[in-house]
C-alpha cells in the first residue's frame, strides 16, 4: 500500500513537472505574430488542408513575391508557399521533403537564390525555419545540417533552453497566444502594401572573386532533384525578380546549364520584367528587394498562366469544397488588404 | 566538460542511471571507468598525466608501507638495545625519506612544468633584462584539467601513509578512483584518503531518498552557479575590461566577491550532491565564510581542504623541522626568549602563505595577495594579546552589535583582497583599488551606471533577490541541515518548493547564448 | 604534567586543561597555537614533537599531550 501511493506521489509530481515545463516552454517561446512574422510560416503549413498542386519552396523571394490568392482566383491553381526568412538550401531540401510525407503536388517551385550559401549563416534564421517544423527523421536531418558551431540539438527538442532569457522581454502577445497562434501568412505569403521605388542610380555592382557555388549547395539542389523525380513531380527552378542582392549572370549561367544538364526548366524572372509588368518605382516595398502586394499579384499572375498551360495544372474552382475554403481565406486576404491601406495611409 | 554544459548533464543523468542498476559491488569500477571518460573528454593527453601520478604515487606508497613492514621486523627480532633500535628506525627513515621525497619531486615538477614554466621565465627575463640579455620565449604546455587538485591530493595520501596515518591502498585500480573521481577535478576540494576512501571504494547503500538528496543539492548549486555567479560574470568582465575607476572598483570588488563565493561553493555542492548521490561522501569545504569576525576565522572557514592540506602538509612541517628548530635557537639569542621563538613560527607562515598564493595562479599578483594575507595574520596575532586586554576593559565589546561590526569588517577586507584575484597584474589590481579613494575617478559615477556593464535592471533585481535567498539558506545551515528540514515538510509543499527551485534554474540561470530580439528581425543586406 | 599546565596557561590562560577535552575539534587551539606549544615542549622536556605526532587526538587534552610526551620520551 506505502510504495503504491509513493508511486502515485512521484506520478502527480512528475506530471506537475511536465505540465509546468510544457506551459513554461509555450509561454517563452517566440509567438511571431506581431513584429516578426516570419519565423511563423513554416508551422502554418500543417493547419492546411495538405492536396496543394503548386509548392513554392524557398526564401523571401518565394514568400514575398508570389500571392497565391491571385493563383486561385485567376487559375484556379491551389497553392502553398513555404518560404522562410533566409531559408538555407539544405533546409528547403529537408522542407521538400517534409512535404512529400504529407502530399504530393504536381509541381513544386524552387527560387535558387540560396545555391549562394553552403553553411548556415545566422543562428537566429536557422531557428525561424527549423522551429516551425513538426518532428520527423526530415526536421532531425534539417537541424543537423543546419546547426551553427555552438548551437545545441536539445535546444531544438526543448526550445525552453534556448528563449528562457525571455524572462525578462515577455509581452502581452506572449500570454494571448500561449495555446493557439494567430495565422499570420496568407497560404506562406506575406503580405505587404506600402512601397518603396528601387533608387535610380544603382551603386556599382561588387565583383566576387569566386563565382562557383559550393559543393555543398550544389549537393542539394542534386537532392531536390532526385526527390522530385523519385516522386514523380515537376520542378521549375526559378530566380524571383528581386534586385538586391544582385544576382551576378556568372551565377545565371550556372544555373541554366544546370538546368539544362538535368532537364529542368530555370526562369530567371529578371528577365521578364517588362512582360510581367513591373515598375519598380510602385512595386517593392524595400527598394528592390522584396515585392510589395502589387508586385507579387503580378508574378503570380505570370507564373500562373505558365503552371496552367505549360505544367497542366488543374483548375479547381469548380471543387465545392476547395472553393468553401478559399472564400475564406481571400476574405481574410481583402481585410488586411483594408487594414494595411489604412495603415500606410493609402487609398 | 564543464558543470554547467548540456554534456555534463547527459554524462551524469546516463551515468546515474547505470550507477543505479548494477550490484553494489560494481559500483565503484563503474566509477572508475567514468572518470576516466570524463577525463578523456577534456583531451586524452591529459590521462597521459593523471596516469603517471597514480602510477608513481601508488608504487611510492606500497614501497613506504614495505619498508614500515620491515622496520617494524627488524625491531621484533630478538634482544635490542635502545641505541640498536634508535639505529635501525632512524636507518629505516632515511629510507622512507628518499621514496618520498623521489615520487614528490616527480609530482610536484610535473605541477610546476605545467603549470609554472610561464611564471619562472617571467621572472628569469626580467633578471636577465637588468643584464641586458635576449628574453627567452615561454615554453607553455597544456594544463591538465584539475591537475592542482589531484596533485595535492594524491600527495596528501603519501605523506599520511609515510607517517603511518593511513595504510597504503594495495589496490590499484581504487587508488587510481581515489586521485581521479571525477566530481572533484573541476573545482575540487582536495579530499584526504582517510576521509573519501570510507565511503568511495564501499559506497553506502542506494535508495530513492538518497539520490534526492543528493540531487537537491546539486540542483542549489547549479541555482548559485547558474543564477547568481554566471549572470554577475558578465558585468565582472565589463569591469575588468577596462570600466573599473571609482565607482565601478567599488562595485566590482563586492560584485566579484558574492560571484566568487557563489561560483565556488556552487561548484562545491554540485560536487558533494553529486557524490551523495552515488553514496559517497566528501567532506565540507566551507562553512559560512563571509560570516568569519576575522581573517584568521574567514580561513577556517573558506576552502577548508585547502587550508588544511597547507596546514598538514607545509606548515607543520616546516615549523617543526630540523632547519627551524636550530634557527629557533639562534634568533632566541639574538631577540630574547619571547620574540626570538616567533620569528621562526612568522617565516614558516610566510613561505606557507607564498605557496598557497602560488597555487591559485602562477603569477605576481597572487603571490602578494597571499602575503597580504600572511601580514595582516600575522599583525593581528601580535595586536590579539592589546585585544584581549581591551575586551575585559570594555566587556560590551563582545555584544551582538560588535560581532555585527567584525564581520562586516572582515567581509570587506576580503573582498577588497579579493581584487587580486581579478587581475593578472599587480597594476590592474592596485590601480582599481586606489581609485576607490580618488573623487575624480568617481565623476559621473551613478547607480545606473552599472547599466552599461550588459546586465539590465531585472538582471540586477533578480540577482539581489537570489543572493538573499543564498544568504538566508546558508544562515539557516547554522541550525541544522536544511534538507533535513525539506524531508519533514508535507508531499506537496516540498514538491512545489523544489520545482520552483528548479524553474528558476531553468529559466533564470544566465545559460546559453541569450536573447536578443534584434537577431532575430529579419533584415538581409 | 604540571609543568606542561604551565606552558599551556601561558598560551591561553581562560581556558581550563584539566577538563577541556577537545582543545583541537573545538578551534580554542589553533595551528600557530600547536607550533608555539611544540617550540615549548621540545624545549623544556628534550622531545622531538615532528609533524606525524601533530593529530587531533595527540593534542585535544592535556593528558594526551602528556601521554605523548611520555611515548616520546620512550622511544628517544
Amino acid at each position: 500500500m506505502k510504495r503504491v501511493k509513493t508511486i502515485l506521489r512521484v506520478l502527480c509530481a512528475l506530471l506537475l513537472f511536465i505540465g509546468t515545463f510544457l506551459l513554461l516552454q509555450s509561454l517563452l517561446t517566440p509567438k511571431y505574430v506581431d513584429d516578426v512574422v516570419e519565423g511563423a510560416f513554416v508551422a502554418e503549413y500543417y493547419r492546411e488542408k495538405k492536396d496543394h498542386d503548386v509548392i513554392f519552396i524557398g526564401d523571401c523571394e518565394v514568400y514575398e513575391n508570389f500571392s497565391p490568392a491571385v493563383l486561385w482566383e485567376e487559375y484556379g491553381v491551389n497553392s502553398y508557399i513555404r518560404g522562410s526568412a533566409e531559408q538555407y538550401i539544405f533546409q528547403s531540401y529537408y522542407l521538400l521533403e517534409d512535404t512529400f510525407y504529407y502530399e504530393k503536388p504536381s509541381v513544386v517551385v524552387f527560387n535558387v537564390q540560396s545555391l549562394q550559401f553552403g553553411e548556415a549563416q545566422s543562428e537566429a534564421y536557422n531557428r525561424m525555419t527549423l522551429e516551425g517544423m513538426r518532428w520527423s527523421p526530415a526536421k532531425v536531418a534539417a537541424i543537423r545540417a543546419s546547426m551553427t558551431e555552438d548551437e545545441h540539438f536539445i535546444e531544438y527538442v526543448f526550445p525552453l533552453l534556448r528563449y528562457h532569457d525571455r524572462w525578462s522581454d515577455l509581452k502581452q502577445t506572449d500570454f494571448q497566444y500561449l495555446f493557439h497562434k494567430k495565422t499570420v501568412s496568407h497560404n506562406g505569403y506575406y503580405m505587404r502594401l506600402d512601397a518603396k521605388a528601387v533608387p535610380e542610380n544603382l551603386p556599382p555592382v561588387k565583383p566576387l572573386g569566386d563565382y562557383s557555388f559550393s559543393d555543398r549547395a550544389w549537393s542539394y539542389l542534386d537532392r531536390i532533384v532526385e526527390a522530385c523525380k523519385r516522386e514523380g513531380v515537376q520542378l521549375l527552378l526559378i530566380k524571383a525578380p528581386s534586385v538586391f542582392p544582385h544576382w551576378y549572370d556568372e551565377w545565371d549561367e550556372q544555373v541554366k546549364a544546370y538546368a539544362e544538364k538535368q532537364g529542368v526548366r530555370y526562369i530567371n524572372f529578371l528577365e521578364h520584367t517588362e512582360e510581367i509588368g513591373l515598375d519598380f518605382a510602385t512595386d517593392t516595398y524595400d527598394a528592390g528587394q522584396h515585392m510589395n502586394l502589387s508586385g507579387a499579384e503580378k508574378c503570380a499572375r505570370w507564373i500562373g498562366r505558365i503552371l496552367a498551360e505549360d505544367y497542366g495544372v488543374p483548375d479547381r474552382r469548380g471543387e465545392e469544397a476547395l472553393s468553401a475554403a478559399w472564400a475564406g481565406k481571400l476574405a481574410s486576404y481583402r481585410a488586411e488588404i483594408e487594414e494595411q491601406k489604412e495603415r500606410y495611409g493609402l487609398s | 566538460m564543464l558543470f554547467t554544459s548540456y554534456e555534463f548533464i547527459g554524462f551524469i543523468a546516463v551515468l546515474l542511471t547505470v550507477y543505479y542498476l548494477v550490484p553494489r559491488r560494481a559500483r565503484p569500477p563503474l566509477l572508475l571507468a567514468a572518470s576516466c571518460a570524463f577525463y578523456a573528454f577534456s583531451g586524452w593527453e591529459n590521462l597521459l598525466f593523471i596516469a603517471c601520478t597514480v602510477l608513481s604515487v601508488w608504487g611510492g606508497g606500497l614501497l613506504l608501507e614495505k619498508n614500515l613492514a620491515r622496520q617494524k621486523a627488524r625491531l621484533c627480532a630478538g634482544e635490542l638495545s635502545a641505541a640498536d633500535k634508535k639505529a635501525i628506525r632512524d636507518g629505516e627513515k632515511k629510507k622512507r625519506k628518499g621514496i618520498l621525497a623521489a615520487v614528490l619531486l616527480l609530482n610536484l615538477g610535473i605541477l610546476a612544468a605545467v603549470k609554472y614554466l610561464g611564471f619562472l621565465t617571467e621572472g628569469l627575463n626580467g633578471v636577465l633584462g637588468l643584464f641586458g640579455a635576449a628574453p627567452l620565449s615561454a615554453a607553455s604546455l597544456i594544463v591538465p584539467m584539475g591537475i592542482s587538485f589531484y596533485t595535492f591530493q594524491s600527495i596528501g595520501y603519501l605523506v599520511d601513509v609515510f607517517r603511518g596515518a593511513v595504510p597504503a591502498q594495495r589496490s590499484l585500480w581504487k587508488f587510481a578512483l581515489f586521485v581521479s573521481f571525477f566530481p572533484q577535478l573541476v573545482q575540487g576540494p582536495i579530499s584526504r584518503y582517510g576521509d573519501l576512501s570510507r565511503t568511495l571504494f564501499e559506497p553506502l547503500p542506494l535508495s530513492y531518498a538518497v539520490l534526492r538528496r543528493g540531487l537537491v543539492r546539486v540542483l542549489w548549486g547549479y541555482f548559485k552557479k547558474l543564477v547568481i555567479a554566471d549572470r554577475l560574470s558578465v558585468a565582472v568582465l565589463a569591469m575588468t575590461g577596462g570600466q573599473d575607476r571609482g565607482g565601478f572598483a567599488l562595485a566590482l570588488l563586492f560584485l566579484y566577491t558574492i560571484q566568487l563565493y557563489a561560483d565556488f561553493t556552487g561548484g562545491i555542492d554540485v560536487t558533494i550532491g553529486l557524490a551523495e548521490a552515488m553514496g559517497v561522501t566528501v567532506a565540507e569545504n566551507f562553512r559560512r565564510p563571509y560570516l568569519a569576525v576575522s581573517l584568521k576565522d574567514y580561513w577556517r572557514r573558506w576552502h577548508i581542504s585547502m587550508c588544511t592540506w597547507f596546514r598538514d602538509y607545509l606548515f607543520y612541517p616546516v615549523s617543526t623541522s630540523r632547519l627551524m628548530r636550530s634557527l629557533t635557537k639562534g634568533t632566541k639569542k639574538v631577540f630574547g626568549d619571547k620574540a626570538g621563538r616567533k620569528v621562526p613560527l612568522y617565516l614558516s607562515s610566510f613561505i606557507v602563505w607564498g605557496a598557497t598564493g602560488l597555487w591559485h595562479g602562477a603569477n605576481w599578483n597572487f603571490l602578494v595577495w597571499g602575503l597580504s594575507n600572511w601580514a595582516i595574520l600575522m599583525v593581528s596575532q601580535e595586536l590579539e594579546g592589546a585585544w584581549g586586554a581591551f575586551r575585559k576593559r570594555f566587556p560590551k565589546t563582545g555584544g551582538k552589535a560588535w560581532r555585527a561590526v567584525a564581520v562586516g569588517r572582515t567581509f570587506l577586507l576580503v573582498a577588497a583582497m579579493n581584487l587580486f584575484d581579478c587581475y593578472p597584474t599587480l597594476g590592474g589590481t592596485f590601480g582599481a583599488f586606489f581609485s576607490i579613494f580618488d573623487p575624480r575617478a568617481w565623476a559621473g559615477f551613478s547607480f545606473s551606471s552599472l547599466l552599461s556593464l550588459g546586465l539590465t535592471g531585472a538582471d540586477f533585481a533578480l540577482t539581489g533577490v537570489a543572493v538573499v535567498l543564498m544568504f538566508a539558506v546558508s544562515c539557516a545551515g547554522a541550525w541544522g541541515d536544511v534538507r533535513d528540514r525539506l524531508e519533514k515538510m508535507p508531499f506537496a509543499l516540498r514538491v512545489v518548493l523544489l520545482l520552483l527551485l528548479f524553474f528558476a534554474v531553468l529559466i533564470f540561470g544566465a545559460y546559453g547564448r541569450g536573447y536578443d530580439a534584434g537577431q532575430f528581425i529579419y533584415n538581409r543586406f | 604534567m604540571e609543568e606542561l599546565l604551565e606552558i599551556l596557561n601561558e598560551l591561553h590562560d581562560d581556558v581550563d586543561y584539566e577538563t577541556e577535552e577537545h582543545l583541537i575539534d573545538n578551534g580554542i587551539l589553533d595551528s600557530l597555537d600547536i607550533v608555539t606549544l611544540i617550540a615549548q615542549i621540545s624545549d623544556r622536556f628534550d622531545v622531538t614533537i615532528t609533524a606525524k605526532d601533530i593529530a587531533p587526538e595527540n593534542f585535544n587534552s592535556a593528558a594526551a599531550m602528556a601521554a605523548l610526551i611520555r611515548r616520546l620520551e620512550e622511544e628517544g
